[in-house]
């Protein structure tokens, strides 16, 4: 299937000769990881470290009486104890919503909410002395649904002005209500998507240390470094340059860890008061609570179409279950209407969505942030229109292509756009013409296709400063040092960095050092989220590195008499581009250079285009990026009509990632993006257990630890896939490079998630035609589809397929 | 579970956290060494490769036997080590992904992953390739050796990965799988002369 075995992660083979990016590399420190040498934050331990625990909320709401933490601070072994009074400021990822404290105050919010932490010499004691401490609880109702917490006058947060609504945005482009009056075909319906979590594997832990000088610094398994750095420095009242923020290896985070968390605000205060290092390790059932998944989604949709199946109008309503704290929900509410006007021509688009607090953990940004569940209405209801007006689904997409260098209804300017190819793609891989139509009852194929983002165009919070720094250091010996702010989450962003800088000055991936995420030592850099750091760090190092490579290529043609554009620097060496016989080692050529110009650094930065990118209006900016990806997938199911159970067999995936500057690496976010959609849409659910009711469903008197319970909070409950429930994943790379990304590169990460659930759905409807506009995908739901199938052709006498359960 | 060396309650009141528990003396091979090591009798087999001895390859990512990233070999088999006991290493062979190389050469498994990307956050991957190379150890051995990619996904099952979606981590195994399997064709021709087909042709 691939190359075989031989050779190190960071040998290149393929792609242009004597260039790096675009061949088949590894990651850079890969060998790293193989070898047990990565040091995750809990790998880390500091001389008389301490260790500390959270004492957490019983109850889905309760105010909080009082709080006597005496008999654990008299525990043997226990150093300090802090409750949320010591920390009261309070923040949010997003400056406009600062509605949490670093530990509970006022209140508990949700099953889980901590209210106090522990600083003991070993874990056990810490965890010993939690139970230690006492809270005098005044129990309130436990509003676990949306409707229940708009019908409530009982406000989650007392400070908010719209009662239990934390954010509404609506917005009107065109005349919707001309297009769905003139439209041949409207398909009306209602959708829901459940919530779901990261789950990453390696559970979230932060250190705290304040040295004799008074610096505070913060090991943490965060995404971003910089937004941790900013909420600390305003949670514990310290100027940001006493505090330092670093960011050791990191299991996984997939926006699980894009916002800071309780755990680093208490190993920080917690090793200020006690002089020495404090870890904070989350136990599993931890990392289930601190959540800040999917949102789940209650999705009506209305949407016209003209009788050859253009989109003449779409209607879309939407209620967020924001659960107890804001995270990036405006960003949330936002997105999930912004960034479905494409790649479609929407001919006239409205969409109203609310995002409500809720007594359960807070969702946020999982992969493919608030645009994964509109998309999954749209493309469910493009495949009914499909059905409907007697058109192949993918020509239905073709129709609606809205096409390179064009303009999106609610006016993001969308440059290259390979959507086209990627049906062309998946068309052919799939064997759609051949084999649609064409398989057993039980079998189906499934199409549908979406567009991410490639990074936010603004910062989260007002600023006129690049999104991106990138420094680099030319070494006597050949090699080079890159010092970039980036978080490299497993995604790959370190040897991304590696491979342009590589390219650019000749050197091979081996040479090269990437520091990163260190904010003592490395530029700003956002972090790891919204698909940014290929573009925006990207660009950031290729300046600095042309910055050096001009350099470099001067001090050589000086020696050699020639003009510095007949210098070619790779495979090691400085080369005459019309007499590769005419070469020095690029060890030489460095020297050459430093001779010339000194100690050889650089440094590059980038900033977003403000002109021509979004459209004039409140809430234009949110949503638009620098360049947008795009993707198609066609999946494969065999649907078991006696038991409900569906199968994925295939899932070809193509996506367009405007050039792929590491093929091996841009494959394996295909692959783990449809695997990642696929498997919350069939297996996992993050749900909590509704206010009011037992286990057998009947109502009871609120209790501790019931209402809002998280009902799969370990990794054997919460059934992520194993490798025994995925199917064969086909990573179609379509390379249309975008102007704005370097050498044309846009996103990976994420895009490739979104239309691998509806393609799904619309699968397993090709199978037996039943119609999933609920999600998850389940057995029951399968089953019950089908009994409805068979009373409809009963009583009308039709031969099948039938009609769908969902309407159309 | 705790997180560092217990340390005993100094006044000695009576509290289950503070409780000096019995220590005991595990005498093992570690990764090839014999070792001897003193650990609270209640530790598991983790806290003693994490916390005693230092080799922090070895993860934990749930302490219950749900996720598999804490795969160490015991006696050549794949163990959750978060779910045994340090005591039971007494008198047998412990093996980590730091003792996966020989003679400061990588497995092979470690050089297919790095190079196919089966790894990426890698948080993952010493339980897998714990796992793998036990599996690849009984496949040399073994009377049938036949697999394919379903095999391998069986030896796989029990270690979650939340990156890849398996595909690469497939690919990587199974590319030193068949190599494996050429080289013993090579070098033991009636069972190659026996062995099946591959049904997909060893990478060059």
């Amino acid at each position: 299937m691939s190359a075989g075995v031989g050779g190190s992660a960071g040998q290149t083979v393929g792609g242009t000769p004597g260039r790096i990016v675009g061949g088949r590399h590894g990651k850079i420190d890969a060998i790293d990881a193989m070898v047990g040498a990565t040091k995750y934050t809990d790998d880390l331990s500091l001389p008389r470290m301490l260790h500390a625990k959270l004492v957490r909320s019983p109850y889905a709401h309760a105010r909080i009486v009082r709080i006597d933490t005496s008999r654990a601070e008299a525990l043997e072994g226990v150093h300090a104890v802090i409750t949320g009074a010591d920390m009261p400021e309070r923040y949010g990822v997003i400056p406009w919503t600062p509605d949490e404290q670093a530990l509970a105050a006022d209140k508990a919010r949700f099953v889980g909410d901590a209210v106090a932490a522990v600083a003991a010499v070993s874990e056990e004691v810490a965890a010993a002395a939690c139970q230690l401490v006492h809270v005098q609880w005044e129990v309130l109702p436990a509003l676990t649904t949306p409707a229940a917490a708009l019908a409530s006058p009982l406000r989650i947060h007392e400070a908010n002005k719209h009662g239990n609504v934390t954010k509404h945005v609506h917005l009107d482009f065109g005349d919707v209500d001309a297009g769905l009056r003139d439209a041949a075909l409207v398909v009306e319906g209602h959708y829901g998507f459940h919530g779901s979590t990261h789950a990453p594997l390696e559970p979230h832990c932060a250190i705290g240390w304040q040295d004799a000088a008074g610096l505070l610094t913060v090991w943490s398994s965060t995404q971003v470094p910089h937004y941790l750095h900013r909420e600390l420095a305003k949670v514990l009242g310290l100027p940001a340059h006493r505090i330092r923020v670093i960011q050791p290896a990191v299991g996984g985070a997939f926006g699980g860890k894009s916002e800071p968390f309780d755990l680093e605000f208490a190993a920080a205060l917690l090793a200020i008061r006690t002089g020495r290092p404090v870890k904070l390790l989350y136990t599993r059932e931890e990392v289930f609570l601190a959540h800040r998944g999917r949102h789940p989604f209650d999705m009506h949709y209305r949407t016209g179409f003209a009788a050859d199946g253009r989109i003449l109008a779409v209607d879309a309503k939407s209620v967020l279950d924001g659960g107890a704290y804001s995270s990036f929900g405006l960003v949330t509410t936002y997105y999930s209407g912004q960034l479905l006007a494409s790649p479609y021509v929407f001919g006239a688009y409205r969409f109203d969505s609310t995002r409500v607090y809720t007594n359960k953990p807070a969702c946020g940004p999982k992969r493919g942030h608030g645009s994964v569940q509109p998309r999954f209405a749209i493309e469910v209801q493009l495949d009914k229109a499909a059905r409907a007006l007697a058109i192949d689904p993918i020509e239905l997409r073709r129709r609606n292509f809205i096409g390179a260098d064009s303009r999106t209804i609610n006016g993001f300017h969308v440059g290259s756009n390979g959507f086209l190819e990627c049906l062309d793609k998946v068309e052919e891989a799939s064997g759609w013409r051949a084999r649609r139509g064409h398989l057993p009852r039980g079998r189906g194929l499934g199409v549908a296709g979406s567009t991410y983002i490639s990074g936010t165009n603004y910062c989260i919070y007002p600023s006129d400063l690049p999104q991106s720094g990138v420094q680099l250091c030319l070494d006597r010996s050949g090699r080079v040092r890159v010092f970039a702010g980036t978080s490299d989450i497993g995604q790959g962003s370190t040897t991304m960095l590696a491979t342009l800088v590589a390219d650019e000055l000749g050197v091979a991936l081996d040479d090269v050092r990437v520091l990163a995420a260190d904010t003592d030592l490395t530029p700003v850099d956002l972090g790891a989220y919204s698909s940014r750091i290929t573009l925006m760090a990207g660009n950031a190092a290729l300046v600095a590195a042309r910055d050096l490579s001009g350099k470099v290529k001067a001090a050589v043609a000086e020696k050699w008499q020639c003009a510095a554009r007949d210098i070619v620097l790779c495979d090691r060496r400085a080369q005459r581009l019309d007499d590769p016989a005419v070469h020095v080692s690029i060890q030489q050529a460095f020297q050459w250079a430093e001779a010339k110009f000194g100690t050889l650094g650089s440094v590059g930065s980038y900033d977003t285009p403000r002109q021509d990118v979004h459209g004039d209006y409140r809430g234009g900016t949110i949503g638009a990026s620098p360049a947008y990806s795009f993707t198609a997938h066609v999946v494969e199911v065999e649907v078991d009509e006696e038991t409900g159970d569906v199968r994925v067999l295939h899932c070809w995936c193509a996506h367009d990632c405007g050039k792929a500057l590491s093929p091996v690496l841009v494959e394996g976010q295909i692959e783990g993006s449809v695997y990642m959609g696929l498997a919350e849409a069939l297996l996992e659910h993050h749900e909590a257990m509704p206010s009011g009711l037992r286990d057998d469903g009947r109502r009871r008197d609120p209790g501790p630890g019931r209402d809002g319970l998280l009902m799969a909070s370990s990794l054997l409950d919460y059934r992520m896939p194993t490798a025994l429930d995925v199917g064969e994943f086909h990573a179609l790379i379509v390379e249309h490079p975008d102007p704005r990304g370097p050498h044309g590169a846009k996103e990976a990460g994420e895009g490739p998630l979104h239309s691998a659930i509806p393609a799904l759905c619309n699968a397993i409807f090709d199978a037996v035609g039943v119609r999933i506009d609920e999600l998850p995908v389940t057995p029951a739901k399968i089953l019950a589809g089908l009994r409805a199938q068979r009373a409809a052709a009963a009583n009308a006498h039709r031969p099948m397929p039938a009609t769908p359960t969902g309407s159309q | 579970m705790p997180g560092a060396p217990h340390h005993g309650n100094r006044d000695g009141a009576p509290l289950d956290a503070t409780r000096a528990r019995r220590i005991a003396i595990v005498r093992f091979h570690l990764n090839g060494e014999p070792t001897a090591v003193a650990v609270p009798v209640h530790w598991t087999l983790l806290e003693l490769v994490r916390y005693t001895v230092g080799l922090t390859g070895t993860k934990q990512g749930c302490d219950k036997g749900d996720c598999g990233t804490c795969t160490v070999r015991l006696d050549g088999d794949p163990v959750l080590s978060c779910l045994t006991l340090a005591v039971e290493a007494e008198g047998r062979a412990v093996e980590t992904v730091e003792g996966l190389g020989v003679g400061g050469e990588a497995h092979p498994l470690q050089d297919a992953f790095a190079r196919l990307g089966a790894a990426q956050c890698g948080f993952c991957t010493p339980g897998m390739l714990m796992s793998a190379s036990a599996w690849l150890d009984v496949l040399a051995l073994a009377d049938d050796p036949t697999f394919d990619r379903a095999t391998i996904a069986r030896v796989l099952g029990g270690n979650l990965c939340r990156c890849t979606g398996y595909t690469k981590i497939i690919d990587a195994v199974e590319a030193v799988a068949r190599e494996l399997l050429a080289r013993r064709e090579e070098s033991d021709a009636p069972v190659g002369a026996d062995a099946p087909d591959s049904q997909r042709a060893v990478a060059p």
